[in-house]
């Protein structure tokens, strides 16, 4: 899932201080799951929103509302009713729905209430880890189910670097070394002999480095 | 025991403060409380195990978000006390009165309506 962190309200009040209408949209995909931006988190946002303005004596009209995606046309579809009827739209979806809204109403200002993080799991209650950077060639097969390109802080191809110790990475106690993760796996699966192929310079076109990506399926267009 | 508690307090029941959200406290203040006082089974006590524990966590974040909106995180307070404990009620009840009282009314409300309720305009 994308996992997002909410902005600090310093920052969104600043954002939505010239407007007395606002439409918070928040997002019943993975913002969701990761607690920052689904139903629940939309209401307390609009709740600190009212009483910080009522307090100013600016009081504000918010419409709260949670679409199912927002980053499919047939859900930002429907905010073409009423969508006029506010100053601006403050969204807490992830960056992609936060675009999309914008790019379906180009009239209207659309604002991020949220700081999308990284594409991650849900390691326990509470707590979200990075997974993925979508680097678009996938190397899990070599590595045993752990991504050199996110767990390692240098996304080394042939690691550990110097900087692991006891397990750890240099970057951060906290961390554990992804290569050393990835070691204890080989041997875990009894394929140590793995670690010894030396893997070739990585094609990092699949990646940022070529710009924005696409993916087409002819079949499937109307 | 024909205890007396201060008349503005209200009481929202709930099977177990666990139940209670953080989006709740945060409509009291926007529906015009001056403050909310959570009050749950003692620690380890919780007949649903974690019910109070939890809800003492969501205090702690309601008041960092109502420090953020002006209005003051010290006007949310949680106690825990036994549901044998009548006179601690009473006495719970006299001292958040006392302390509210002493912070003013809710800064959200609107000046000089004086009511509760209607301070906000929200849809």
């Amino acid at each position: 899932m994308i996992v997002a962190n909410r902005k600090p309200f310093e920052e969104i009040i600043k954002m939505v201080e010239p407007y007395s209408k606002i439409l918070l949209l928040g997002c019943n995909e993975c913002v969701t799951v990761c607690a920052v931006g689904g139903t629940k988190e939309v209401a307390v946002l609009a709740s600190e929103i009212s009483l910080f303005r009522q307090k100013e004596g600016r009081p504000v009209e918010i419409k709260e509302l949670t679409l199912e995606r927002n980053c499919d046309p047939e859900y930002v579809e429907n905010l073409k009713p009423f969508i006029n009827d506010y100053d601006v739209v403050l969204s807490m979806a992830c960056g992609c729905g936060i675009q999309f809204v914008g790019e379906h109403y180009r009239n209207k200002i659309v604002l991020p209430a949220v700081n999308t993080t990284f594409d991650g799991v849900t390691e326990e209650q509470g707590l979200w880890t990075e997974r993925c950077q979508g680097c678009g060639n996938c190397v899990l097969d070599k590595t045993l189910g752990i991504c050199p390109v996110t767990r390692c802080a240098k996304s080394l191809f042939n690691g550990p670097c110097g900087g692991s110790q006891d397990g750890k990475c240099e970057v951060d106690k906290d961390i554990p070394c992804g290569w050393q993760l990835i070691v204890d796996r080989y041997k875990e699966m009894n394929m140590l002999e793995k670690y010894l192929e030396i893997q070739p310079v990585k094609d990092w076109s699949t990646s940022r480095d070529g710009g924005p990506r696409k993916r087409i399926r002819e079949d499937l267009k109307i | 025991m024909r205890l007396s508690y201060p008349a503005n307090v209200k009481i929202v029941k709930v099977p177990c403060t666990g139940r209670v959200d953080i989006i709740h406290i945060l409509k009291a203040f926007e529906n015009g409380a001056d403050g909310v006082c959570l009050v749950g089974c003692l620690e380890g006590d919780c007949h649903f195990l974690t019910g109070n524990l939890r809800a003492r966590k969501r205090v702690e974040y309601t008041k960092k978000l109502l420090d953020e909106s002006g209005i003051g995180g010290e006007r949310v307070t949680m106690y825990n006390m036994s549901a044998a404990e009548g006179q601690r009620f009473a006495e719970v009840a006299r001292e958040m009165t006392e302390k509210i009282r002493a912070l003013g009314p809710n800064p959200a409300k609107r000046q000089g309506s004086g009511n509760r309720g209607q301070g906000l305009v929200k849809s």
